[in-house]
């Protein structure tokens, strides 16, 4: 993975005292709150329902033992012994004292990490494909664009005063792993004639105003990447609406605009800004991949797993994935354990799947959108000793991709945003299934929980989403179905009127019933309700 | 009745106001009906607290419950972490918030 | 270093030549008459549209009614990419928290609302060792020295 040289490290050091000094004139009174907010967000720090909240960028969902262990020394240190891990690879520390921040920050730099551009309406985190590397689909590993691209956005002189935040996702392969045409911009890296090239999504998102982008260049030669990135951020930074904040991400330029518009006036700043010399030399890009190499990865593994003990048996089919080498597989360590905060881990935890990574994954892990932790390459005859590990310390729960694995925000627990709590709506409804016994036969079933409009829990892209509103000061839950965000996307569509709070638990179960009454051969949810739409499921819910 | 809230600047921890001074404890908050905006604007530029804002609250048993669900979540801590509010050994503060 | 004007309270600018004696008109006055050789951009001017008259203004002001409008930043850059040497002063709500960020950008004098302090000042300008990306500054980008 991606290691710093003294240049990156200067940039992280100087960041610090920057922000060091900017919170202590804050304190002196020399900034007043309305102008120290976008610099505390830029620096991933919110003022929250209950304290201050740091978002700590985790680049690409990536990072290594000692970054993990330095992760959970903040929980312990500074916080209150846990933290959150989010849909956009990214961890948050939900107490924090601004009098800390500075200090955190420079914890952070020892690491070589950071929470620079976590928030604010600048260029934010940028994710991507969290089987990056190990994935046997993938026509290149996507994350060394990704750095190039962190590089480049990090401290942009131009684009730091957006109209609004800007996300960007990277991926190298047809299978959509990272939510791609839902950002505000989705590379993909496409191979064609044998050149590598990239894709351009441009005007996806979710929030109030859900959109898929549309594809804007079919194949932009990897040597004007980072040209291109910045003609479509300066068109949108000079004509992003900036009168309504609630218009004011690019999905609503492209959309008034017309994609074809909006193309036509990146096409024409590209042109111009290909002369201006702002694109690194490729020489550059080939530095940043040879820390992407493949480890070493041991010839003539058994493919074998011992089965016998069926809990185990359960977990390997549910919680691991096809590696591009023989004899591995990449391991999915579930955040979701029945009843649980989805995304939270404790610091003990962390130094655990730290360790973990360190004996059995080439020293990597991976943070997914969907809350939960990724060991990248584990050889299957490890995989016994592992999950040993993982279920003594409550983190081996067998559920990935399935109903139990809830993307949840933190919702009103948490959130001076929300409008209803997301967090127990989760946990009953896994507690619910886990003890219907439903969860197996369900099998594949993406649910996302959202508490507010602004959709951090993805309950657009859900096969069933959950979208709490305030009704008259009481929390209301509108249910969502057929909604996806990998290469199959679409945008769920509201079934009817709200629930109240035990009401979602039951109307959940409900539109599960109807799949498994009227499901086919081999359908997922979404494929039934692509099949037969929304009136079965509308009848069993409200008729 | 109205009351006064905010966070501390240095710790973000949410306060109320007391007549004289902030509170961490809800309990402590007193009706702050017409002074509010005086009161708010006089301690945050004295950065006594940090983005203070007035609510409607109700005297409930004694003391002042806000009306509205989030800024009882404020008061007490998440409803999901019951060990970090600060009330974690009543087992009916559950129904306070809700 | 920065020289502090002392004809208005918060001036300050970068450049050796003699400050321009007369008001700013606006881009449509500049546009529409030949002799004005000063011209205030607001936020949502194309600043393009100066281009063809570059060679007769001595003075560009940037406005930004509230610091959290960034499209002065590309207005900027924007005139020194077409070649613009003269002056790129940044009036308005502009906080010293910002002013790296705008030098990169092209500006080269600063007439806030509110006075900067002269120490945060020098110390925001001084902050950063190096620079991820070109822009309308001579820095040199890290990609540069890396492969020198």
């Amino acid at each position: 993975m991606y290691k710093y040289d003294s240049y990156d490290q200067q940039m992280v050091d100087a960041r610090v005292e920057e922000f060091r000094d900017q919170a202590r004139r804050r304190l002196e009174g020399k900034l007043t709150e309305d102008q120290f907010k976008p610099l505390r967000l830029m620096n991933g720090l919110y003022l929250q329902l209950h304290a201050y909240m740091l978002r700590v960028a985790i680049p690409y969902g990536t990072l290594d033992s000692r970054q993990m262990h330095a992760l959970a020394d903040i929980a312990d240190k500074y916080d209150r012994g846990y933290g959150h891990f989010t849909t956009r690879q990214n961890i948050q520390y939900n107490w924090i004292k601004l009098e800390d921040a500075a200090d955190i920050l420079a914890d952070l730099a020892k690491v070589e990490m950071h929470a620079i551009q976590t928030s604010g309406n600048c260029i934010r985190n940028i994710s991507s494909d969290h089987f990056a590397g190990a994935a046997a689909d993938e026509v290149v590993d996507p994350r060394p664009y990704a750095e190039l691209l962190r590089q480049w956005s990090s401290f942009h002189p131009e684009f730091s005063y957006l109209p609004r935040k800007f996300k960007i996702a990277v991926i190298a392969s047809d299978t959509d792993r990272a939510a791609m045409r839902l950002h505000d911009i989705g590379i993909q890296i496409v191979e064609q004639d044998g050149e590598l090239g990239a894709a351009f999504y441009v005007g996806g998102g979710m929030g109030r105003t859900p959109m898929i982008a549309p594809c804007i260049n079919p194949f932009v030669p990897l040597d004007q990447l980072v040209t291109y990135a910045e003609a479509c951020l300066r068109v949108y930074n000079r004509h992003g609406r900036r009168d309504n904040k609630y218009k004011a991400r690019i999905k609503i330029l492209v959309h008034e605009m017309g994609a074809e518009e909006y193309t036509r006036q990146v096409e024409a700043e590209f042109a111009h800004l290909l002369e201006q010399g702002v694109e690194p030399p490729f020489a550059e890009l080939e530095r940043i991949r040879t820390f992407f190499e493949d480890p070493l990865f041991e010839a003539d593994l058994t493919d074998d797993i011992d089965r016998s003990d069926p809990d185990f048996a359960l977990w390997v089919d549910r919680n691991t994935v096809a590696h591009k080498a023989d004899g591995y597989v990449s391991a999915v360590i579930s955040l979701k354990p029945v009843g649980g905060i989805p995304g939270d881990a404790t610091t003990e935890q962390m130094h655990l799947m730290a360790d973990l990574a360190r004996d059995y994954s080439f020293d990597e892990l991976r943070v997914m959108h969907t809350q939960n932790i990724v060991l990248p390459h584990v050889r299957k005859a490890d995989l016994h000793a592992l999950w040993t590990a993982l279920e003594a310390a409550g983190l081996g729960s067998p559920n990935l991709d399935t109903v139990e694995d809830i993307i949840a925000c933190p919702g009103l627990d948490y959130c001076s945003l929300a409008n209803a709590r997301s967090i127990p709506v989760a946990q009953q409804i896994s507690e619910r299934f886990a003890a219907n016994g439903k969860t197996e036969a369900l099998g594949q079933l993406k649910l996302k929980i959202s508490g507010c409009i602004n959709a951090c829990g993805h309950h657009h892209a859900g096969h069933i989403g959950i979208l709490g509103v305030d009704k008259k000061g009481v929390e209301n839950y509108q249910l969502l179905l057929g909604g996806s965000e990998a290469e199959d996307v679409s945008l769920a569509k509201i079934t009817g009127p709200g629930f109240d709070e035990a009401g979602i638990v039951d109307a959940v179960e409900t539109a599960a019933d109807v799949y498994l009454r009227e499901r086919q051969d081999g359908e997922r949810f979404l494929d039934t309700y692509r099949r037969i739409g929304m009136t079965p499921f509308k009848e069993a819910l409200y008729g | 009745m109205r009351i006064l809230t905010g966070n501390d600047l240095k710790t973000g921890a949410v306060t109320w106001w007391t007549g004289s001074d902030w509170s961490l404890h809800v309990e402590d908050a007193v009706d702050v009906t017409g002074s509010e905006d005086e009161i708010a604007r006089r301690e945050e530029s004295a950065r006594r607290v940090n983005a203070p804002y007035a609510i409607d609250a109700t005297m409930d048993e004694g003391s002042p419950r806000p009306s509205h669900i989030k800024d009882r979540v404020r008061a007490i801590g998440p409803t999901v972490r019951p060990d970090l509010t600060l009330k974690p050994a009543d087992p009916d503060i559950g129904n306070w918030v809700i | 270093m920065a020289d502090f004007v002392s004809d208005t309270d918060t001036l300050i600018r970068y450049r050796e030549d003699e400050p321009v004696d007369h008001a700013a008109v606006t881009v449509d006055s500049f546009l529409d008459q030949s002799n004005a050789s000063a011209v205030r951009v607001e936020p949502g001017d194309d600043a393009r549209e100066l281009i063809p008259h570059l060679e007769r203004l001595a003075l560009v002001e940037v406005n930004f009614p509230a610091f959290g409008d960034g499209r002065g930043y590309s207005s900027a850059r924007l005139l020194r990419e077409a070649g613009y040497e003269g002056e790129l002063r940044a009036v308005g709500d502009v906080l010293v928290d910002q002013v790296a960020y705008m030098r990169r950008c092209g500006f080269d004098a600063f007439e806030p609302d509110a006075a900067l302090n002269e120490d945060d000042l020098e110390t925001a300008l001084s902050r950063w060792p190096e620079v991820y990306q070109p822009a309308a500054d001579s820095r040199t980008p890290i990609w540069a020295k890396r492969h020198a």
